[in-house]
């Protein structure tokens, strides 16, 4: 197989896209499609700070590598999340991605700073893993990005992250759920704007632009996300793709197009009405946060039940 | 050839297949979900195999919830 661009012999093959590349032209592709992510959903304006939430993994490394190289002043944040001895190895992969490359990485130590892991949250309320895991990381980026000063936090959900949510949203029709499935969130009191520059790249190209970059990440799996939900979703999605190029793209953007400003008022309205959480100020719609309650419930810390006066009627 | 796979990680002494997509079929793995690295670079389906190589499929799809 020849490259698309150069017809010198390709390293990798893009049946979504009919195409091979070398491995020069595969880097110009891949910058390409975030640069087209950026410009097209407005992610980040010229100047603006990015933090970019960091795993060790291959697309979250991949994501902050793609925007520095695009001149964008973007810093990472690892969350330490207790999960033994892969978190252990996962942060020497962003912490050595960081220092190899001069880049600045914050840092924050869910059991050190908070009290508790993620196996410690999901036992105490009785969710999945990947639920206490997905919450306490929302939670800590979102407020790290506010309190920090940046102006958006990016993600490294790919292409195939948002075809398996988005799957699994419209299998049971999650309509607040598809409401908030968008590549850029905007601003809004309490929170910064959240972006995924990788939309337009699959989990494929984001680890043969690792492999062809010769950035190191994490190939082991979390063992908390073995045999879970989203990744049954992926293999029915590339069982489909297999047969059928292009289709998880041709679901994804064609959601985004034409289906998801019929869900996105009811985000909006949700939104709008968010107060402060009365125990760490990070928006939420009811008195205290999510991630405070998880708090609570994992460390058997008891939160004050909340005292409200009535005036007396005369 | 020997044939490296992960997750967890192990290796198997095979008899070289004609080309990459043949050795995928033959371990019944999906080419989508995969990265196919012969001698440390990275190959196409296409791509054609000797007795003499090492070939690492990595996967890439992983199922958390990303940060």
């Amino acid at each position: 197989m020849k490259c698309r661009r150069c017809r010198a012999p390709a390293i990798i093959e893009l049946r979504r896209h009919n195409a091979g590349f070398c491995a020069e032209c595969f880097v110009h592709h891949c910058r390409e499609q975030v640069r087209r992510a950026i410009d097209e959903f407005e992610m980040i304006a010229p100047g603006e700070r990015v933090l970019v939430a960091v795993s060790g993994g291959k697309d979250s490394l991949g994501l902050w590598h793609l925007l520095r190289t695009l001149d964008i002043d973007a810093d990472g944040l690892y969350v330490g999340l207790g999960i033994g001895e892969y978190s252990d190895r996962s942060a020497e992969f962003a912490r050595r991605f960081a220092r190899d490359h001069g880049w600045p990485l914050h840092e924050i130590d869910l059991p050190g700073e908070f009290g508790f892991d993620v196996p410690d949250g999901s036992r105490a309320a009785k969710r999945a893993p990947c639920s206490a895991c997905g919450l306490s990381k929302r939670h800590l980026f979102d407020d790290a990005a506010r309190t920090r000063g940046y102006d958006a936090l990016a993600t490294g959900h790919n292409l195939d992250d948002e075809a398996a949510v988005l799957f699994g949203n419209v299998l049971r029709w999650e309509t607040g759920y598809l409401g908030r499935q968008h590549p850029v969130l905007p601003a809004t009191d309490g929170f910064v704007r959240k972006v995924k520059p990788l939309i337009r790249l699959g989990e494929r190209e984001l680890a043969a632009y690792c492999v062809v970059q010769g950035i190191d990440y994490i190939v082991e799996e979390c063992p908390m996300a073995l045999g879970n939900r989203h990744l049954g979703y992926k293999e029915a999605l590339n069982a489909i793709e297999e047969r059928s190029p292009g289709s998880k793209a041709a679901f994804v953007f064609g959601f985004f197009e034409r289906v998801h400003e019929h869900f996105a008022s009811e985000t909006a309205d949700e939104r709008a009405a968010l107060v402060p959480c009365r125990e760490c100020g990070a928006p939420t719609p009811g008195d205290v946060c999510a991630f405070c309650r998880l708090q609570a419930r994992a460390t058997g810390r008891t939160i004050p039940v909340r005292v409200v006066e009535h005036a007396e009627t005369a | 050839m020997k044939v490296v796979l992960r997750n967890p990680k192990r290796e198997l002494d095979v008899a070289a297949p004609p080309n990459v997509d043949e050795l995928l079929r033959r371990l019944d793995v999906v080419p989508e979900s995969v990265l196919v690295i012969r001698n440390d670079e990275l190959v196409t389906r296409d791509a054609r195999l000797h007795d003499d190589d090492v070939v690492e499929i990595r996967p890439v799809v992983s199922g958390g919830a990303n940060p």
